[in-house]
């Protein structure tokens, strides 16, 4: 009796979550579909959505530089992310060990207002002085970087921590100079962690808004920001259209990363 | 000291220690030393620290950013304090949903089949690779007045009258739940499934009932894990901006909005850098009291 109980509970608020979690996905994609503006009863098929999404110049102008800014910005994070992460866990003694450990976290738990407020600061601060920079892409990637590295750390430093030392010992051993092992034995057993963080990163660049709004300038605005912008002033079923390309990409990249882990998992089975 | 002037390796640390110096510690030096400085006579936010203009150097400093926070008005706390006791109110109501919709889950879901977890866990963070914004989009069709609970509900015949959720109380709860969620899975999660099951056996053995040794054995076994878990929504949920602003009505203006107007809106700097460092105070507390636990934590293991 109890054990039906605790089945049935679990099934229950296992399920009941999940709805909670998917519920708006479902209303996104019913609702690009949807024949009219109104955002409360479904009255009828159509694509006119997607039409007024392609033709809407702010909405694809948007895309485009955010899928530049994100793509700038992933892969400085990684690359960032990557010295960083080897930083920490195999330089264990260094002067300012302590305060560089203390500065890769500090993003992770720094309101984004008070980091885009300050990076502005800075920005303005530079321009007085120097000219430079101008408030929009390069502002953007250096905002998104800051964050995207912290988190692309995190990722690589714990498989770092898992990497296998004798290997590298070993290729020491036999010969190879510090910088042919890090490329030769480090890097490819990393890789996993790069590809994921570069990937975590990209998403990350690709749907901020709190630091594009205070890094963009005029006439650089991301795609978030004018979705932003479209959902406060009330329904625009465009951006369900756009939802809905979304969720489509994303969940193809699932399914083609699960296609190529199975074959991976197959191949090493086989000998 | 052979080891420092190794050219690769002083590379290596180099490059991101001088990123962060500047993009991370330089400008919140910034937003300190303009914190300080007086707008009100259009000073340059950016003059000099010590004036040496006259015959003896002055100390440029101004609290009255810091002052004005606390105290503008006579007849009550100001709009700023009231804003910082609304981002407070909503991320501890946050974390407090968090906990209990996501406990049960992560334990529930740590004693499932092996084979069928990574399933289940996959799909608690697959919304994370959508868009955050248009979720939140999505959660403002639902909740109108017109939207598609209200009208789900009047036809069913649970309500004669559509209920007022959007820009109230109930639609910033939602919203908030709705996105820290995973946040607060994820670390409950990892720490659950890790817990021996033998000590629930033997609790049973022993004669406890399933609710007693839940309470006696799992939760203060998964201490860590709720702390964890606590910590990653309370202190993003504290400086949430997009939310307040999309499902929150005129009553729920939180401190990251605050700041953006006395910036944008109000051209305010030094204000809107006094409120910031504020801020940053109200958070270190949790975060210096949740380092100590960890410590501590660690010793004791």
């Amino acid at each position: 009796m109890m054990r039906w109980f605790e089945k049935n509970t679990a099934r229950f608020w296992l399920g009941s979550v999940f709805l909670f979690l998917y519920i708006p996905l479902f209303f996104l994609i019913v609702f690009s579909f949807n024949s009219t503006r109104q955002d409360g009863v479904f009255t009828g098929f159509s694509l006119r959505w997607y039409d007024a999404l392609l033709t809407d110049s702010r909405l694809v102008e948007g895309f485009w530089l955010s899928l530049k800014v994100a793509l700038f910005s992933a892969t400085l994070s990684v690359l960032l992310g990557c010295l960083a992460a080897f930083v920490l866990v195999r330089y264990k003694r260094f002067s300012g060990r302590t305060l560089f450990y203390g500065l890769v976290n500090a993003p992770l738990v720094m309101p984004e207002v008070i980091i885009g407020l300050s990076l502005l600061l800075l920005m303005v601060a530079s321009q007085r002085m120097f000219g430079f920079p101008e408030r929009g892409f390069i502002t953007l990637v250096v905002g998104h970087t800051l964050l995207g590295m912290a988190y692309a750390t995190a990722v690589i430093q714990s498989r770092l921590l898992e990497a296998d030392r004798s290997i590298e010992e070993a290729a020491m051993d036999l010969g190879c100079r510090p910088i042919q092992v890090f490329f030769l034995v480090t890097l490819p057993a990393i890789v996993p962690a790069l590809v994921s963080s570069w990937l975590l990163t990209f998403t990350l660049s690709f749907d901020d808004v709190v630091l594009s709004e205070f890094l963009s300038g005029p006439g650089a605005t991301t795609l978030p920001q004018v979705i932003f912008s479209y959902a406060r002033r009330g329904v625009n079923p465009s951006i369900y259209a756009a939802a809905t390309l979304f969720i489509a990409v994303v969940s193809l990249g699932i399914i083609a990363y699960g296609a190529y882990t199975l074959r991976q998992q197959k191949k090493t089975a086989i000998p | 000291m052979k080891l420092l002037l190794n050219p690769g390796r002083r590379f290596v640390i180099g490059v991101p220690y001088v990123w962060l110096l500047l993009f991370f510690v330089l400008p919140f030096l910034i937003l300190l030393r303009i914190s300080v400085t007086d707008m009100g006579n259009s000073v340059d936010p950016f003059a000099p620290l010590i004036d040496t203009s006259g015959d003896a150097w002055r100390l440029m400093l101004e609290f009255k950013n810091y002052i004005s926070i606390f105290s503008d008005r006579v007849d009550g706390p100001t709009i700023y304090v009231e804003a910082y006791k609304t981002s407070l109110k909503y991320a501890a109501l946050t974390t407090l949903l968090c906990l209990v919709i996501g406990y049960p889950f992560a334990y529930f879901l740590a004693r499932c089949q092996p084979s069928i977890r990574p399933v289940l866990l996959m799909l608690v963070m697959l919304p994370f690779w959508t868009s955050f914004l248009l979720r939140i989009a999505a959660w403002k069709g639902i909740l109108a007045d017109q939207g598609v609970l209200n009208n789900l509900l009047l036809w069913l015949g649970v309500i004669r009258e559509p209920m007022v959720m959007l820009y109230t109380d109930v639609s910033m709860l939602v919203g908030m739940t709705y996105v820290y969620l995973p946040f607060m899975i994820l670390p409950l999660y990892a720490n659950l499934v890790k817990m021996d099951m033998r000590l629930l056996e033997a609790a049973h053995d022993l004669g406890a009932s399933g609710l007693r040794a839940f309470w006696l054995i799992t939760v203060p076994l998964s201490k860590a894990g709720i702390i964890a878990g606590c910590m990653l929504v309370f202190i993003p949920a504290v400086g949430e901006f997009v939310i307040p602003s999309l499902l929150g009505g005129a009553e729920n203006i939180m401190i990251g909005r605050v700041v953006w107007d006395e910036m944008f809106s109000s051209n305010n700097w030094p204000r809107a850098s006094a409120l910031s460092v504020v801020m940053i105070v109200v958070i270190l507390v949790p975060l210096a009291l949740y380092y100590r636990f960890k410590d501590a934590a660690g010793k004791s293991a």
